[in-house]
């Protein structure tokens, strides 16, 4: 055994799986670092100044929102435009947007919207994708859902739908009622209308842009 | 071929591991049921409505498969551990006593998953009703609960290993049992940075998934080459080496193709391409590796002029080889699918990921640790060669092809979604119920449900066969 390969030897498997099991970890948690600078939530003063964050604060709130085709990047990217009242403002302060958008995250978590709506793609997929919701044509002015409800905004149809969802069916699979307040509907939009504003790098393709002039049934 | 160290009988560590085992059993179950009631809710929109909602039965679907699994492999460990290392796990005494506490803390959350389902927009939802992050919805105290019981199972395999044989099957799963832990933390903080959220919270699910419990896979199915068929330590040490430096060197920056479209930069578009387009080769290596050995070993005996079966447990054979196959045709084809971001920028939150999901838990997962639940079967009753029995072939055949046809399905379901919800309708509302109401889309969940009743049957054959053992004469003891 003199002649023992190199290849046949279990100590140099087990270094070799150490080695690229590090090497691999270690560039993980570099690009780690990296990508948790690009992706923290930017404030105030980069809306005002037109600084693009890859999640921009919490007063993207005060803003209208859309999603357009950036010839540089080769696909959609939210726009982040002039001033839009939301819920008859579009002066929250820092503190008060970021708190709109605290008790909407919560609120999304402690009503389990990921465990049939997909939120930035992940998710069930028993609802529909809420990533770009708020841009969605159906809650805009030629959409369904505000004669629906009867409201005269986005954001109050969006807010009572999601206070009496079995009120206003949609499709045979309904939303059920679960148990959200005036205030926890009114923190829910505000994190739908934030996530909007996420730089998903095109993610839905083509969204809203189709009108569908051919039904696939 | 049979191992002299198949009985359980005497060891405490195999006890424990057969407690493990059947609440794992139990758990499955309750996975399949409320995963058909999600699936007739597909069918029958009204059906439970406001009662038992589709994102309750979900969760309870996904979570008793996260957690069958964990509890699986914690007695997959625990019952290799006293044959590898050759002598009693190391305080198994408060291993026992985490193993009620973490069965109770199950049910606790489980009822309040049932019965309280959603809460009020604040922590205290957070820290005792759900979290509502898929596959890790379990409240804060569960987590922390989760964190004790998970230290207590890492300090009885670390202790066992330090003190005993340290073979290389037990190197592999100390190293990859305390990540497997470790990387839980990670999906127990809250921030309303949604991108920030996703990015750690897949940090535990894919790390898991596509990462740590593949290399336990690749452990498991060494001890039960050497177990089953007798094949060398050495070669099958080797493999092991090979395969962890594969599953490792593509799965950890494979972790890429989940952040194409959470709002992290593009350069994880090549980064998780190129990373998770590598993760089938090593599924193809054990593939190879389960069938090359157990023709190498009958080989060898046949040389001998023995024509016997090397094989000691056939239902458990059985199921280790479907892992080997599962495992590339769930984990690898029907992933390399859809990883790449071309194809993931239409497929992504589609049926599609359902199908692989599907297919890719079952085939790499469920079907080794059901092989696991066969092995402890054999050992604690004795059985020197067990046999396939009527019960463990219908068992093995409809469950098998119950997930294939529900795969099948959600593929077909997926592709429907894809053209028109996605390519064709834009992504919207009103695109996402055009693709829900198409005639193959609802034909194709029909089927899911149909498949879903199969793979149940099988499930009753199989725990059918697992409690008849002990009693059945068929076996040679």
């Amino acid at each position: 055994m003199a002649n023992k390969s190199v290849w046949s030897d279990n100590r140099f498997w087990r270094r070799s799986a150490a080695w690229v099991t590090g090497f691999a970890s270690i560039l993980l948690i570099w690009l780690t670092f990296d990508t948790s600078a690009q992706i923290a939530m930017g404030n105030d003063q980069d809306l005002q100044n037109k600084v693009t964050k890859r999640v921009p604060g919490p007063t993207v709130i005060n803003y209208k929102i859309t999603y357009e085709m950036s010839a540089k990047r080769g696909h959609e990217v939210p726009v982040i435009g002039e001033k839009e009242k939301f819920f008859g403002r579009d002066d929250y302060s820092e503190e008060e947007a970021g708190a709109l958008l605290h008790l909407g995250k919560l609120g999304s978590q402690a009503k389990n919207c990921m465990d049939c709506h997909t939120l930035l793609g992940n998710g069930a997929y028993y609802a529909p994708d809420l990533t770009k919701a708020w841009i969605d044509p159906a809650w805009g002015p030629n959409g369904a859902m505000q004669a629906l409800t009867g409201k005269n905004t986005k954001e109050e149809a969006m807010a009572e739908f999601l206070m009496h969802p079995d009120q206003y069916p949609t499709h045979a699979r309904m939303m059920p009622d679960l148990g959200i307040t005036a205030k926890e509907a009114k923190g829910l939009v505000a994190f739908l209308k934030h996530m909007s504003s996420i730089d998903t790098n095109g993610f839905p393709r083509n969204f809203g842009k189709i009108e569908g002039a051919v039904h696939g049934k | 071929m049979a191992s002299k160290y198949l009985t359980g009988v005497g060891s405490e560590s195999k006890q424990l591991a057969t407690w493990y085992f059947t609440f794992a059993a139990i758990l499955f179950g309750a996975q399949l049921l409320f995963g058909l009631i999600a699936a007739i809710q597909y069918v029958m929109p009204g059906f439970l409505y406001g009662i038992l909602d589709f994102s309750i039965a979900r969760i309870i679907h996904i979570n008793a498969l996260v957690v069958w699994m964990v509890f699986a492999m914690f007695g997959s460990v625990y019952w290799l551990l006293p044959d590898e290392t050759g002598i009693e796990t190391v305080g198994i005494k408060i291993g026992k006593l985490l193993f009620w506490i973490f069965a109770a803390a199950i049910v606790v959350v489980v009822l309040v998953y049932l019965l309280i389902q959603v809460g009020p927009a604040d922590e205290t939802t957070i820290w005792f009703i759900t979290e509502g992050r898929e596959y890790i919805e379990a409240p804060r105290w569960a987590d922390w609960g989760i964190v004790v019981v998970a230290l207590g199972f890492v300090a009885n395999l670390f202790l066992t290993g330090i003190k005993g044989k340290q073979t290389g099957i037990v190197t592999v799963l100390m190293a990859d049992m305390i990540a497997f832990a470790g990387l839980y933390l990670a999906g127990m903080f809250f921030t309303d940075n949604i991108s920030v959220d996703q990015y750690w919270w897949w940090w535990v699910i894919h790390l898991w998934v596509e990462a740590t419990w593949e290399v336990f896979v690749g452990a498991i199915a060494a001890y039960g080459l050497i177990k089953m068929i007798g094949a060398h330590r050495q070669v099958v040490e080797m493999w092991l080496w090979i395969e962890v430096a594969m599953l490792f060197g593509s799965g950890i920056l494979g972790l890429g193709h989940h952040y194409f479209w959470i709002g992290t930069p593009e350069y994880w578009w090549e980064i998780g391409a190129l990373f998770s387009a590598l993760e089938p080769l090593p599924l193809v290596a054990m593939f190879i590796h389960v069938l090359y050995d157990w023709g190498k070993t009958q080989g060898a005996q046949e040389e001998k002029g023995s024509t016997v079966s090397v094989v000691n447990n056939k239902p458990a054979f059985t199921w280790f080889v479907l892992n080997a196959f599962g495992n590339f045709l769930g984990a690898g084809i029907w992933g390399f699918f859809h990883t790449l971001p071309q194809v993931n920028l239409y497929t992504h939150g589609t049926q599609f990921t359902s199908a692989h999901g599907h297919l890719a838990f079952f085939g790499a997962y469920a079907t080794i640790l059901i092989g696991m639940m066969y092995i402890a079967v054999q050992g604690t009753n004795g059985i020197k060669i067990m046999k396939h029995t009527k019960a463990s072939l219908w068992g093995v055949s409809m469950i098998v092809s119950g997930v294939v046809g529900m795969t099948v399905a959600l593929t077909i379901a997926g592709y429907v979604q894809v053209l028109v919800s996605r390519a064709q309708m834009g992504a919207t509302w009103a695109g996402y119920f055009d693709g829900q109401s198409g005639m193959w889309f609802s034909q194709a969940m029909d089927w899911r449900l149909v498949m879903g009743v199969v793979t149940f049957l099988g499930f009753i054959f199989l725990a059918k066969d697992l409690l008849t053992t002990g009693k059945n004469p068929v076996h040679e003891r």
